[in-house]
């Protein structure tokens, strides 16, 4: 345990008895989790188990029925418009699909973020999308091509470059390495424990590959059935004990978990 | 379920619903047009695409409207030996009606049918969550330039479908049915009244606001994929055309008595 944390007693997210239902379909059902600062955390799950709907809820994208979110100990769901666009300013997304702007080039999306925010000229952001293009492994000439011209990984790489651009505070990654080689892929992963790092930021990922959610997280929460069934250190997966948890780490067929036909 | 009574008051308060949801969407658009930032870019951007881009297809309808208006009330006028009127029936229709309605049912189908394609994409992408989370308002970026551009460039593209209208009746005038080439344009200049210009300018206005509404509203709240955005994308169309058709009327009623 991180003794700033312990000191503070405040996780930079809680969230108590999050729950959403999309008509009679129950997606979560009472999710309570606490989220340290300045720390990885990796959330696991079936495939449509709600994560993305998880993160969505907390950057006020989707209303949940019912539950608490609060953000560094404030109730975010009660704010203001104002005050809620403010957090927002410290936020940062990669969507599972990337999400990139189609009508704008790489380099426009990349600093989309900072020129809302004016905290950067049109004429300084190519300069400062080359240099974030960089650091995701992409070429400064690719900020001139559109996004439909990119291949699924390269989107995806822009698409963590905009999250990353304006230097966030809490940064989401739904899905980071998917659709990336495993090269690649390990270079994202030390991207994003650096900026977690350097940046002091808050990183929440949600991944399938349990290699890189070790590397990536420092703790680990494991969503079932619309709760969080387990909580712990992203080093332990594999062997934690939990026998929910570790058939889906080691993504054996055998096991607690059914492979059950999703409504 | 099998009372009707029940049924209809179950559609009419559906039918509320959506049309009280239809206009909140417009204030908030609208409201957005007080508060910065503004996005000037994205303005110019759609006010080039309506403005500039649907010339050629209004210029075109205009021209044939025109030569068929003056073709088909010379048939009729011949009969009461009224021709010399045809100048001014020509005018008459293109400036209060037929410019701003043919010009705007054009757009409808051009525009109305891109933003609703344009922003359903982006609804089903993700893309209009990533705008909340790159701190800009979707609403502000995505909605009220293009409604500015639409109430801005209708009256634009209906003074040209007006000026065009009239040539094309003046043409079949002069080369076919043997009006002198001044006289026409006489005709046509001293019967005309400002508030004719000027109604059709003022619908136009409206109907450029329809269209891009109806437009942004379909794409804004389309869901399901591919399929939701080529829905979305008709109702867009359906109902702007049906709108403007409506709206038509309810202008003229109100314009009547000048
Ligand atoms: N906007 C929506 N409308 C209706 N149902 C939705 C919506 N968003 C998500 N769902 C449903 O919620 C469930 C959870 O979706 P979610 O995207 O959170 O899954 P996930 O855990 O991220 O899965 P994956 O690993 O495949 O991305 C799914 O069954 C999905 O059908
Ligand atoms: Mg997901």
């Amino acid at each position: 345990m991180d003794t700033k944390a312990h000191v503070d007693g405040v996780p930079k997210i809680r969230l108590r008895g999050l729950s959403k239902a999309f008509g009679d379909k129950k997606v979560l059902d009472g999710v309570d989790l606490d989220i340290r600062a300045g720390h990885g955390m990796v959330i696991l799950g079936g495939s449509g188990s709600g994560k993305s709907v998880t993160i969505k809820c907390i950057l006020g994208l989707i209303q949940p029925d019912a539950g608490t979110i609060e953000i560094d100990g404030r109730d975010v769901l009660a704010m203001g418009r104002r005050e809620r666009e403010e957090l927002n300013d410290r936020i940062g997304m990669l969507f599972q699909n990337g999400a990139l702007f189609d009508s704008l080039p790489v380099w426009e999306n990349v600093c989309f973020k900072l020129l809302a925010q004016k905290r950067i000229t049109r004429g300084a952001a190519r300069d400062k999308a080359a240099e974030v293009l960089a650091q995701v492994g992409l070429a400064a000439s690719v900020g001139d091509l559109s996004p439909a011209e990119l291949s699924g990984g390269m989107q995806k790489r822009v698409g963590l470059a905009r999250a990353i651009a304006a230097q966030p505070d809490i940064i989401f990654f739904d899905e980071p390495t998917t659709g990336l080689d495993p090269i690649m892929g390990a270079v994202i992963d030390g991207l994003i424990v650096d900026v977690v790092k350097r940046l002091g930021a808050t990183a929440v990922s949600i991944t399938h590959d349990m290699a890189s959610a070790r590397r990536i997280g420092d703790d680990a929460a494991m969503i079932h059935r619309g709760k969080i069934v387990w909580t712990g250190a992203a080093a332990a997966l594999g062997n934690t004990g939990n026998p929910l948890v570790d058939q889906f780490a080691r993504g054996e067929r055998e096991g607690p978990i059914q492979m059950e036909l999703r409504r | 379920m099998l009372n009707p009574v029940a049924a209809i008051g179950r559609a009419v308060l559906s039918a509320c619903r959506e049309v009280g949801a239809l206009v909140l969407f417009a204030l908030e658009a609208l409201s957005h047009l007080l508060r910065p930032p503004f996005y000037a870019r994205q303005f110019l951007r759609h006010l080039a695409e309506i403005a500039y881009f649907s010339l050629p297809v209004v210029a075109l309808t205009a021209i044939f409207t025109g030569m068929v208006l003056a073709l088909q009330s010379y048939t009729g006028f011949v009969r009461f030996n009224a021709e010399g009127a045809v100048a001014n029936v020509v005018v008459l229709s293109i400036t209060r009606e037929l410019g701003p309605v043919i010009a705007s049912l054009m757009v409808a189908g051009r525009i109305g049918a891109s933003f609703a394609a344009e922003i359903g994409t982006m609804r089903v992408t993700d893309q209009i969550d990533a705008l909340t989370t790159l701190s800009t308002n979707p609403m502000k970026y995505l909605v009220t330039p293009r409604l500015l551009a639409g109430v801005i460039a209708l009256p634009f593209l209906v003074a040209v479908a007006d000026i065009l209208g009239v040539m094309g009746g003046w043409l079949i005038g002069t080369t076919k049915l043997g009006f002198n080439s001044a006289g026409y344009l006489k005709a046509t200049l001293d019967f005309l009244e400002v508030i004719d210009v000027v109604s059709g300018l003022v619908k136009a206005a409206v109907f450029g606001f329809v269209i891009t509404l109806m437009g942004c509203w379909c794409g804004y709240y389309s869901k399901g994929g591919a399929q939701g955005v080529g829905a979305a994308t008709t109702m867009a169309v359906v109902s702007s055309s049906i709108l403007i058709l409506a709206l038509d009327y309810v202008l003229t009623e109100m314009f009547f008595a000048q």
